[in-house]
């Protein structure tokens, strides 16, 4: 048997826009993530697309999807289909890439993001059926995280005290850490942290929390059951 | 505590608080999430009103699919009940096409609520919403009915799985078809137990149907198979309301769908290479769609 938990509404849900739960509503959740962390000015996206998000993108939608998503538009948004002329108006270019290699889930994508500043994010990232989603790495750093949860993720150096300044401010908001992780390249260099959280936290508390000392960036993902 | 993990412990609740299964459902969600009751009740609320609203749009729009294989089969059906043509008759035909047209809506990039996923999402508004406008039940009767069915796709998913890719067709539609007939039970008046012998028919008459989208896509034969899972819901709904019982008990049902999705070939789950979309035509339409 299976252990998790279910909410009626992983059952009876999400409202999307078809076909395919995995292939449609999963990709346009990942490239809204891509989105949230990589911010507002995104000019040139390239889509690396894995196995069966390769194979199948077209007809299902998978490519309007990931560029919804990229446009900060949700499964549900009826804009959806339409995503490439509204990328086009905002002078956002795509470009797709199909990958021949493995990328050990199906459906799979991986998002490379320019920014006008000309900043480069790139993550990657699974759709795992029902439009649930895994986001597998950032930046080159493996993370794991979900977009279920509230998810708080820093950009900082690896030194002693960071992580009890970002939980202490996170205490002080009475805001409860579910789940947290940390990752690093390098001893002493850049280092990710994902925190996954039961209450939404608020811009002054990541403004807050990004003001430390230490920490390059801290962004928000909203969790997928506070946007319902 | 309104924990379940089986049907046995479903219905062991449904006697313990005297309740039906849409109530211990409601209760399991607020215990669960926390969320409370009105929350709760709004959220299915919407889902309903997509559900309606996709009915409609599959009914009355010229729809096209994205890989153009379907479209505008909701309403060729419709026309045929509106001339009182139909073999089937006026319900079933009824409810028929209206799963079609949420199929329809689907696969046309439309908006619809996975129920439990959306290769399988005509079945369940096809079936409640055609049952309930039938027998003049209510909006929140029809609501409680999704709660129902939710509980029924609740136990499936904890004990064997909802996606076609893990357990082929009869794990999606059939799951539908299953969670649709527990709901139309409690709809319209009957127990729990008839409820679980209605959902158990359900599966039993669907189990081992492959998973095999020609091209890949969710159009040939999701479409007609979500026709198929909402008439079957009817019937067993039908069959478990005369009085008719399940020699097999729901969770045997759903271990025995659990035990044939893990015999059955990957060939068979989804990934387009076998039965219809390998057959010289389901070959030729792919070649035939642009779209990789």
């Amino acid at each position: 048997m299976n252990l998790r938990e279910y909410s009626v509404f992983d059952i009876m849900g999400p409202i999307m826009i078809g076909p395919s739960s995995s292939h449609t509503a999963g990709a346009a959740r990942i490239a809204k993530i891509a989105r949230q962390i990589a911010g507002d000015d995104i000019k040139d996206v390239q889509f690396i697309l894995y196995d069966s998000f390769a194979s199948t993108y077209k007809g299902h939608g998978t490519d309007k999807a990931l560029v919804a998503g990229i446009l900060g538009l949700d499964p549900d948004d009826e804009r959806l289909p339409h995503s490439f002329e509204l990328a086009k108006e905002q002078n956002i270019s795509v470009l797709f890439i199909k990958s021949d290699k493995d990328a050990q889930h199906p459906n799979t994508v991986r998002i490379i993001i320019k920014d006008k500043s000309g900043d480069v994010t790139d993550i990657l990232g699974s759709s795992i059926g029902g439009g649930n989603v895994v986001l597998k790495e950032i930046n080159g750093m493996n993370v794991e995280f979900t977009g279920e949860y509230e998810t708080l993720i820093t950009k900082h150096i690896d030194k002693p005290g960071i992580i009890a300044m970002v939980t202490k401010v996170l205490a002080e908001y009475k805001i409860n850490i579910a789940f947290m992780r940390v990752y690093r390249q390098l001893k002493g260099d850049n280092a990710i942290m994902v925190i996954e959280s039961d209450q939404v936290i608020p811009e002054d508390v990541r403004i807050s929390i990004e003001n430390i000392n230490g920490i390059e960036r801290a962004i928000v993902i909203n969790s997928i059951k506070n946007t319902y | 505590m309104y924990q379940f993990n089986s049907g046995f412990e479903l219905l062991e609740l449904t006697k313990k608080y005297d309740m039906p299964i849409s109530e211990i459902v409601i209760n399991y969600e607020h215990e669960m999430t926390g969320d409370d009751r009105e929350l709760i009740i709004n959220k299915m609320a919407a889902n309903l009103d997509v559900m309606r609203k996709s009915i409609e749009k599959g009914l009355k729009d010229d729809i096209k699919s994205v890989g153009g294989f379907i479209g505008g089969d909701a309403k060729k059906l419709y026309d045929k009940i509106i001339n009182n043509f139909t073999i089937s008759g006026e319900t079933v035909s009824k409810a028929v096409a209206s799963a079609i047209a949420v199929s329809e809506v689907n696969a046309s990039m439309g908006k619809i609520v996975a129920a439990p996923t959306a290769g399988s999402s005509g079945v369940i508004p096809g079936s409640l919403i055609t049952i309930a406008r039938k027998f003049g039940k209510s909006n929140d009767e029809l609501i409680r009915a999704l709660f129902t069915s939710s509980g029924i796709g609740i136990i499936i998913a904890k004990n064997s799985t909802l996606s076609g890719a893990e357990g082929g067709c009869q794990a999606e539609v059939g799951s539908a078809s299953a969670m649709a007939a527990a709901a139309l039970v409690e709809l319209i008046g009957g127990s729990p137990e008839q409820s679980l012998y209605a959902a158990s028919f359900a599966i039993m008459n669907l189990l081992g149907l492959v998973c095999d989208p020609v091209a890949g896509l969710v159009e040939v034969p999701c479409v007609t198979r979500n026709a198929v899972g909402t008439a079957n819901a009817l019937i067993c709904a039908d069959l478990a309301l005369s009085g008719i019982k399940s020699i097999i008990p729901f969770d045997d049902v759903i271990s025995a769908m659990d035990n044939v999705g893990k015999m059955m070939p990957c060939a068979l789950k989804e990934t387009a290479e076998g039965g219809l979309a390998k057959t010289t035509t389901g070959i030729k339409f792919k070649m035939n769609f642009s779209g990789d």
